[in-house]
């Protein structure tokens, strides 16, 4: 090992000799780089469904709903397009900044701050959960959205959006449980003597939840 | 390799730019809707601010940019199936439209 670490070492060197040497590959902590598979793997399943959806836009033939007016909002008698999903994405962005605080006041050892700020990350994913039911239940019993067609177009569009923002919704709600389980678990006390490494963990589950958004409005919403 | 063994640390200012600068290209993005843009300038303006808020989120708040090399390459290079998948299916669903217009139509 001294033999080694005395030879000056490059940038891809270092990977060779990280990945060929009998010893442990990745530098960091063990959950840290499970949660980083996990998630690639989760990267994998939101881009199947996302290029799935893809798929079948492009080859419907009958016109794709205007997500514009379906997901418009009226406020005091003025149509706003896309209000709701906007509302949303600020929700969410919010949440990512609380919980990059928390990571930060974990690390510091302030425990109160990281419980107070895990638990307005896990309220402002609530509260994201919520206005996707209330968008899911205007779709299904105003407009009449069904997983197999709709009066507004190509039948594709139901059954790709209740996929998506519904597996995404999943993630949110498991995320809002998950962060709660571990604020009060921080609270407690139950991690001063292994470190605080798992609040950076949930951090990175959160933002990712963040991240698959920021690709869900730029492609279902927007496009 | 002390910062990997204590975790990630940064300082809060690092992160709130970060924060503000998401909320205004979500806003911008948002623009793009509601300024009605459409075709090829609509398209590369989502892309655009697509890939900076996922560029941001992936690099700061989730600190991908201070892993070590090692761990970057392996959940990297995985992702670049993704784009070769997104080329076969756009092919494979243009074919699938032209056909249905071939053979569906009328």
């Amino acid at each position: 090992m001294t033999e080694m670490n005395s030879k000056p070492q490059g940038y891809w060197q270092h990977l060779v000799i990280d990945w060929s040497a009998d010893k442990e590959a990745f530098k960091v902590n063990w959950g840290k780089v499970m949660m980083w598979v996990f998630l690639v793997s989760d990267t994998f399943i939101f881009s199947l469904f996302l290029i799935g959806y893809m798929n079948v836009r492009i080859s419907a033939t009958e016109a794709w709903p205007l997500t514009s007016e379906v997901f418009a909002l009226v406020v005091g008698g003025e149509h706003i397009p896309l209000l709701l999903i906007a509302i949303m994405t600020f929700i969410l962005i919010t949440s990512s900044g609380t919980m990059a605080m928390a990571v930060n006041t974990a690390y510091q050892g302030n425990k109160n701050a990281t419980f107070w700020l895990m638990i307005a990350t896990a309220a402002l994913g609530f509260g994201f959960v919520g206005m996707q039911a209330y968008e899911w239940s205007k779709l299904i019993v105003e407009e009449g959205i069904r997983p197999w067609g709709n009066p507004l177009g190509a039948a594709q569009f139901g059954s790709t959006f209740f996929m998506i923002t519904g597996f995404h919704g999943l993630h949110v709600t498991g995320g809002v449980i998950y962060l709660t389980v571990v604020a009060i678990k921080v609270k407690l006390g139950h991690y001063d003597k292994k470190g605080f490494q798992i609040v950076e963990i949930t951090g990175l589950y959160w933002h990712f939840v963040d991240l698959v958004w920021v690709f869900i409005f730029a492609f279902f919403y927007l496009w | 390799m002390s910062a990997d063994t204590q975790g990630q640390q940064h300082p809060l200012s690092l992160y709130f730019k970060v924060w503000g600068v998401l909320f205004v290209l979500s806003a911008l993005s948002y623009m793009v809707d509601y300024l009605q843009f459409q075709g090829l300038l609509r398209w590369s303006l989502i892309l655009i601010f697509m890939f900076l808020k996922a560029g941001l989120i992936l690099s700061v708040f989730m600190h991908f940019a201070w892993e070590p090399i090692t761990l970057r390459v392996a959940l990297l290079v995985p992702t670049l199936a993704i784009p070769i998948f997104i080329a076969f299916m756009a092919i494979e669903g243009n074919y699938t439209m032209t056909s249905r217009l071939m053979f569906l139509a009328g």
